[in-house]
């Protein structure tokens, strides 16, 4: 579904991502984790078409595409969907609006008809139940005040609304508290299913109790410079990274 | 993250919509401006004698006065010789008295505007008076208004019908030497809108008013004076376009208010002149002088304006809170794009007791558009308990427009409370990507967070007009994505 070769970015001259390879498959999910500064937003920002970084060398493929020659609402349309580390805020604007006119864009590219305001609403509350979220945070504007957790949360309920094919969460669990957390992982283990592909971005062990992952990786220094099973994960809290750049060191 | 300025750019280049031309046959005054072609357009629309001495009047003063500079506008020198003071339809030369008597150029040209005037009639709810160029050329649901004895009529109609109103009121707002474009406005002003409602009566449609500059070199001075008697209450909706031309044209307008005890006016405006394209060629410079007196106690005026059109844009509209208890308002978005500039605000001037005023100003610039908001609270020794709240927020897509806030504070009362809240802040990438990584549109995705910006100020238009700002303002955004 989604495969990275070779990948270099740079920003501003100063190279980020130093040759990263990356395969993920329909259903599997996959954990990123690595130090601060390690380039795993940057990695998941750019999938999802942020513009300011350049593609120095290697190539990203989703479905059989070109996806560093697609805008990112193209991206999006064909399922891309990336829960920000910092949502932003954008006054004025209702979250049910915002996301509605989300949804419906999506809606059109797939063919299907747009939905009114009626069938939004049962739709989006339904999935905010699941949550445990406000349904008043629906007629604030988006992110205006949130919480950090309101902000984590709207995020996910966005991600369930939308019905991604590639969701990647952005350190989603930081700032969580630990009921939000578990309501959090539900609806991520929901969503999982053999058609669609999950990417975490966490420092937390934690969040991979709750959803366990097919393979972990682990960036360092814009290179993955491990990848394993779960149990990478465990093995990562207990030593921490200095424990891996020694391997790698010696390897 | 490096903010792109280009992609913005991009999103935000546009195209005019209203730039087309209507191919008429015309009555127009060879250009230029002297005592004779004061007294011909007088003549034309044979005033009574009063107007033609305020005119005159008016002139001769307006030859002492120069051109104000304090604004923060910059243009070449307008040749005032060089413009036509009247334009008119020649099909239309008395005064069509029903819509079938149109000429159907000019109907077609309503249409390309969106004003349906036939539908317009049957659709219950707004009246419309389109002035086009000089002379008012349809009036519809004057029957209806008049059963409940209300007046809204062409301004040239009122100077004959009701002498009386229109000497009683005319200038006693805005008077002939309020200001250097005030005052030739009163020389030479062609035609306008008139409306009355008497004691006690709400009118029960909004009243509309289009205007459209059509004639080349052709300056448009309308004049709209709005009384609300006693307890009376009026909402009134002037939404304005004009096609392109490579010229600059003037358009020095003046709107003037009264309400009396108790009564209220509620003044909205969609201003969408040319704005000249996007290298700042031609575009339409719109001087206009609108002022609202609060004359009796308990009585509310609020002026709504949202401003996307004009290559120059100078507007003021102020509230003079004379009775007590009165209460003025102003809401405004006004949006520059490429090389409009706008200077634009509100003066609240509290003269009776216990007033109150209220200001927010939302201003957008974009491309290397300027943006100025300018406005003065003054609270005279009388005003006991006067309260102003001014809220001015700018928002800036790009990072070569200026936005810039000027409040002027007097008050003479210590016990008068004023406050003033202003910020600055700039659409970021940050914004745009978080929307298009949802799947929305560029375009839409600026036209949203635009309209978020604007939510206060379209709140307080009618439901229809505020419908109509937003899809203006994404209009006005709008261009490729590249
Ligand atoms: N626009 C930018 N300009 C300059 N440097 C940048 C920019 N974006 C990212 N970087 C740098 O790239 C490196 C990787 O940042 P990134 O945000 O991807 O790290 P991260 O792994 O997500 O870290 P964290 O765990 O703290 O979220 C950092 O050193 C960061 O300062
Ligand atoms: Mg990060």
């Amino acid at each position: 579904m989604l495969s990275v070769k070779n990948l270099h970015v740079a920003v501003e001259g100063k190279e980020i991502l130093r040759g990263i390879d990356l395969d993920v498959r329909p259903g599997e999910v996959h954990a990123i984790m690595g130090p601060n500064g390690s380039g795993k937003s940057t990695l998941a920002q750019l999938l999802a078409g942020r513009e300011g970084y350049q593609v120095t060398a290697g190539s990203v493929r989703y479905l059989d595409m070109d996806m560093l020659a697609m805008p990112p609402e193209e991206r999006a349309r064909a399922g891309v969907f990336l829960a920000f580390q910092y949502p932003v805020e954008i006054p004025g604007v209702s979250n049910a609006l915002f996301l509605k006119t989300a949804l419906n864009s999506i809606r059109k590219q797939r063919g299907l008809p747009e939905l009114d305001a009626m069938d939004f609403l049962t739709l989006v509350r339904d999935k905010m139940k699941l949550l445990g979220m406000d349904e008043k945070l629906l007629q604030r504007a988006v992110n205006e005040g949130f919480s950090g957790g309101e902000k984590k949360r709207n995020e996910i309920l966005q991600m369930a609304v939308l019905e991604p094919s590639l969701a990647m969460l952005d350190e989603t669990d930081s700032g969580l508290d630990i009921d939000a957390l578990k309501l959090v992982a539900d609806g991520v283990n929901r969503m999982r299913n053999a058609e669609r592909a999950i990417v975490l971005v966490t420092h937390y062990q934690r969040l991979l109790e709750f959803i366990v992952p097919d393979v972990v990786h682990v960036l360092s220094q814009g290179r993955i410079v491990k990848s394993g099973g779960a149990e990478l994960a465990v093995e990562l809290e207990q030593y921490g990274y200095g424990w891996l750049e020694n391997e790698v060191q010696v390897s | 993250m490096p903010t792109s300025t280009k992609q913005l750019d991009e999103l935000i280049g546009r195209e005019y919509r209203h730039g087309f031309v209507t191919t008429l046959e015309t009555d127009t005054v060879p250009r230029g401006l002297n005592e004779e072609v004061i007294r011909m357009i007088s003549a034309r629309k044979h005033e009574p004698e009063f107007m033609l001495d305020w005119r005159l009047k008016a002139y001769r003063y307006w030859l002492t006065k120069a051109e104000p500079e304090w604004a923060n506008i910059h243009h070449p020198p307008i040749d005032y010789q060089n413009i036509s003071y009247y334009s008119a339809p020649k099909s239309g030369k008395d005064g069509p008295r029903s819509l079938s008597e149109l000429d159907p150029e000019l109907l077609r040209t309503y249409e390309k505007l969106g004003i349906p005037l036939k539908e317009q009639e049957m659709l219950a709810g707004v009246a419309v008076d389109a002035v086009f160029d000089s002379v008012s050329v349809a009036t519809t649901f004057k029957a209806k208004l008049a059963e409940l004895g209300i007046i809204f009529c062409p301004f040239s109609e009122a100077v004959q019908k009701h002498p009386e109103l229109v000497q009683q009121y005319l200038g006693s707002v805005v008077p002939y030497t309020d200001n250097f474009f005030a005052t030739l406005n009163s020389a030479v002003f062609s035609d306008g809108s008139f409306c009355y409602i008497p004691p006690g009566v709400r009118c029960p449609m909004e009243l509309s008013t289009y205007f459209r500059i059509n004639e080349k070199n052709t300056g448009q001075f309308e004049r709209t004076l709005i009384v609300a008697d006693k307890g009376a209450y009026v909402s009134y909706l002037e939404g304005c376009t004009a096609p392109m031309r490579d010229e600059n044209q003037l358009h020095a307008a003046v709107v003037e208010l009264i309400a009396l005890e108790g009564a209220q006016i509620k003044y909205a405006t969609v201003q969408n002149w040319y704005p000249g394209d996007k290298e700042g060629r031609g575009g339409i410079y719109n001087f206009v002088t609108k002022r609202g007196e609060c004359r009796g106690d308990n009585s509310h005026i609020s002026w709504t304006q949202v401003e996307t059109g004009s290559a120059i844009t100078w507007k003021y509209p102020s509230v003079v809170l004379r009775g007590d208890n009165s209460v003025g308002e102003f809401y405004s978005v006004a949006l520059t794009n490429h090389y409009q500039q706008a200077d634009t605000g509100t003066k609240m001037t509290h003269i009776g007791r216990n007033t109150r005023s209220t200001v927010l100003s939302k201003g957008i610039s974009a491309g290397r558009g300027q943006n100025t908001y300018r406005g003065l609270i003054k609270v005279l020794p009388g005003a006991e308990d006067a309260r102003n709240y001014t809220q001015c927020d700018s928002l800036l897509l790009g990072d070569r427009c200026g936005a810039h806030t000027v409040p002027y504070i007097e008050v003479k009362n210590p016990s008068a409370k004023v406050e003033h809240e202003a910020s600055t802040s700039r659409i970021g990438e940050d914004q745009l990507f978080y929307c298009t990584q949802r799947g929305i549109a560029p375009e839409e995705a600026v036209s949203m967070i635009v309209s978020g910006f604007c939510k206060a100020v379209f709140q307080n238009l009618p439901m229809e007009f505020a419908v109509e700002a937003q899809k203006l303002l994404g209009v006005s955004l709008e261009g490729s994505t590249g």
